[in-house]
């Protein structure tokens, strides 16, 4: 496995970070790797975990009983898997499937949590990375449900 | 001897009529008589459905054998009964008309060519063209979203353009069912995953307006210039010639200034109520 310290300042949601706060995230982190087809998170569990994608493709699902389940988002290289850890009641609020082989950095929420609580500035910067992403999402959730491309744009 | 008389349609005939998706033709036409008209990528020309209706449709190519391509989405009397012509049919034709995408002006930049829906047809034309003479830019990149994935057009094509090493090709549904192996998301989340250079970008957007402001404003967000994001804009149309105002856009009409406009010049009209 290679060095986290090194995947995570090369990685685009952490481009130009504090050298200093990439060393303590580093202590929070680990390599994991998902075979095509094989679940990161499911729906309901506890959000205890963050992931980088260093590679792959992630879809984001909603199970819908009696029939397939509806993608509703996909994630990929240098995308973040995972906001439902940020806001309580830190349940995951979807399932997240790997399509393809799929690497990434993956940081334990508790031990964030735990080094945030002491070092505000680490709180600050990951407030700071995580908050344009909900936005960006929000805006793009709004722009699936206006259905834009149907058959009556007004 | 008088002046053809410019609201008189030309004669052209189907000679294929290609199912793209539920709602969707391409057809493909040469006139009865006399020359294809030469056309610019991004024009359109009126169409009329004998004793239906006239409407407005974008180029959206040239076939291999010279055949003019429309390719035409069934939304209401007009394109409903073009989309019923089968081979052999005629309809009538006058154009082209309205402003073409500025690729010339684009030559030395990465060109990067955004569609939504069906404006993958008026994107098309420039693709083919950019593609055509390739040389002429930095990296081409058609990013192009749809409903889902039964509605994407030009499909057969879209596997073979994602084949090409000098063209990057990404593809993104609103809503997919779990056996879609491509991206699901909006277009403008797309832009930042795409390869060009900022500052030596020329973007190309078309499809509904919703999408082409946020997309505007994505463009604009990753540094592309206001002044080298173009798109195409529909309003309904009359007369096409720039005389019944039925296309009034602002200051514009779209049939003669437009469909394509640089974003700095219509930016405050796509803000504006009533318009
Ligand atoms: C410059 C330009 C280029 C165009 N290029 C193309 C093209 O390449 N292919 C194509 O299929 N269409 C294109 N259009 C749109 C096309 O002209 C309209 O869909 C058509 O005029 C509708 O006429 P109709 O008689 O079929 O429907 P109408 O009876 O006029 O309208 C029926 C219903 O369809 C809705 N409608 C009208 N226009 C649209 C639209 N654009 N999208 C969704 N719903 C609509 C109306 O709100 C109405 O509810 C273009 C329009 C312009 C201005
Ligand atoms: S359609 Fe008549 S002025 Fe443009």
């Amino acid at each position: 496995m290679s060095d986290p310290k090194i995947a995570l300042a090369g990685h685009r949601f952490f481009s130009g970070i504090d050298p200093a706060i990439v060393e303590t995230l580093a202590e929070c982190a680990r390599e994991v790797s998902f075979a095509a087809g094989e679940y990161l998170v499911r729906e309901g569990e506890p959000a205890d975990r963050f992931f980088l994608l260093e590679y792959g493709t992630v879809a984001l699902e909603l199970h819908r009983p009696g029939r397939d389940p509806l993608v509703l988002e996909t994630i990929h290289e240098g995308e973040v898997v995972g906001t439902s850890w940020v806001v309580p009641p830190y349940r995951w609020s979807a399932d997240a499937r790997a399509l393809d082989l799929v690497r990434a950095i993956a940081i334990d929420v508790r031990c964030l949590r735990g080094k945030s609580d002491s070092d505000p500035k680490l709180g600050y910067e990951l407030l700071k990375r995580f908050l344009p992403l909900f936005v960006q999402r929000l805006e793009a959730v709004r722009l699936q449900l206006l259905d834009v491309y149907g058959k009556s744009p007004d | 001897m008088r002046d053809p008389d410019p609201f008189v349609p030309r004669l052209f005939r189907v000679e294929e009529a290609r199912r793209e998706n539920a709602d969707t033709t391409t057809l493909g036409l040469v006139p009865s008589h006399g020359e294809i008209p030469s056309f610019l990528p991004g024009q359109f020309f009126m169409l009329y459905a004998f004793g239906v209706a006239e409407i407005p449709v974008s180029v959206s190519g040239l076939s291999g054998t010279g055949r003019l391509l429309h390719t035409i989405r069934a939304v209401g009397a007009g394109s409903r009964a073009l989309c019923r012509l089968r081979p052999g049919d005629f309809l009538g034709a006058r154009g082209p008309y309205g402003s073409a995408w500025p690729l010339d002006r684009a030559e030395g930049d990465d060109l990067l060519l955004i569609a939504g829906g069906l404006g993958a047809a008026p994107i098309r034309s420039a693709l083919l063209r950019a593609l055509a003479e390739r040389e002429r830019y930095g990296r081409v990149v058609f990013l192009y979203g749809a409903r889902g994935p039964t509605e994407l057009l030009f499909r057969p094509e879209l596997e073979g353009w994602q084949r090409r090493p000098d063209l990057e090709v990404q593809v993104t549904v609103d809503h997919a069912p779990p056996s879609w192996r491509g991206s699901v998301g909006v277009v403008p989340e797309r832009i930042g995953h795409a390869r060009f250079s900022p500052a030596h970008t020329t973007a190309f957007v078309c499809g509904p307006e919703v999408m082409m402001r946020f997309t505007a404003s994505a463009l604009l967000a990753a540094g592309v210039s206001s002044e080298r994001i173009f798109l195409s804009m529909e309003r309904n149309m009359k007369c096409a010639l720039a005389l019944c105002g039925r296309c009034q856009f602002g200051p514009a009409f779209v049939c003669r200034e437009g469909p394509i406009f640089r974003y700095d010049r219509i930016a405050r009209l796509l803000f504006l109520r009533e318009i």
